[in-house]
């Protein structure tokens, strides 16, 4: 299998974990006027108090790193297939490449330290 | 590595945008790169909107920056996105990896064409999409309190 093919099935792979996320996210984020799931202190799903209480829990804080290192590969890697069907120079190729995935980790690392720190700061225990 | 012949870009930004003769599923591929970069460009703002929450900065709830209509607004439109996106993207796996473009047959005619498989696969993860997307607006509208 060329490296091609490889993060191609990568990015598919990534786009089913999304499915399942994401999909979670979006319902309980968006729809908790319907279903009030995982909001226990009132009806705004994305008020102060409810983000506080997912952030003290730990499974809230794994998944919300995954969903983000998923996010960003399956997004980052779909820009640089249309970009790179622009047929770029190899350099500039290797230049969008290298840009797309210094973007990916440094907002890897920064959400994911703050997923941490917002689970240490709502009294979540390591 | 061997040399790149350019061509003249005859269509221009249409040859992207526009599906030609090649019907609806083509304006459904245009559709979802423009719901994957809208939502990827969502993606990277948000990752930094919230992680502030560790500052004590909450910019979406009342008061803040993004608790604006507009901003509001904007929000529905990556729910919608996502609407698309993601069941688009089902149909997308499964056709990607054979499983929804039929068997294949010897082309003596009549052809046969295997969009009489994948047109009804689009047609109801469009039907979900849409079912999701009123879920999320009756909530959106503030109908569900
Ligand atoms: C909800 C679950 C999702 C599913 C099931 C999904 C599925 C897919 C699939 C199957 C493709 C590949 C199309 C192809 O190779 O022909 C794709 C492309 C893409 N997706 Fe997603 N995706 C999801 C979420 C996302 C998210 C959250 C983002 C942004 C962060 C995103 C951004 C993109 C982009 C930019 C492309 C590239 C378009 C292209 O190559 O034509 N997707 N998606």
């Amino acid at each position: 299998m060329s490296n091609g093919t490889k993060y191609w099935t990568w990015h598919m792979a990534a786009g089913v974990v999304l499915l399942i996320l994401l999909g979670l996210h979006m319902i309980i984020m968006h729809m908790g006027g319907t279903l009030h799931l995982f909001s226990p202190t009132g009806p705004d799903a994305v008020s102060i108090a409810n983000s506080q209480w997912r952030d003290s829990k730990i499974c809230f804080t794994i998944t919300y790193i995954l969903l983000l290192g998923v996010g960003l590969y399956h997004g980052l890697y779909g820009l640089r297939t249309i970009l790179l069907e622009l047929t770029l120079k190899p350099a500039v190729e290797k230049a969008v490449t290298l840009l797309l995935t210094l973007t990916g980790l440094a907002l890897f690392v920064l959400g994911s330290w703050a997923a941490w720190a917002a689970h240490t700061i709502a009294g979540g225990r390591a | 590595m061997a040399a790149i012949t350019r061509h003249n870009n005859r269509l221009g930004v249409w040859g992207w945008l526009g599906g030609g003769r090649w019907g609806i599923e083509r304006y459904a591929y245009i559709l979802h790169r423009l719901t994957g970069l809208g939502i990827l460009l969502y993606l990277l703002m948000h990752t930094v909107v919230t992680s502030l929450r560790v500052r004590n900065i909450y910019l979406w709830t009342e008061g803040g920056f993004f608790h604006q209509p507009i901003f509001r607004l904007g929000e529905f439109c990556v729910v919608a996105a996502f609407a698309f996106h993601a069941f688009n993207g089902i149909r997308l796996v499964l056709v990607e990896l054979g499983f929804a473009v039929g068997k294949p047959i010897e082309p003596i005619y009549p052809y046969k064409t295997s969009v009489g498989v994948q047109r009804p696969l689009l047609i109801a993860v469009m039907v979900l999409a849409l079912l999701f997307l009123l879920v999320g607006a009756y909530n959106f509208l503030g109908l569900a309190r």
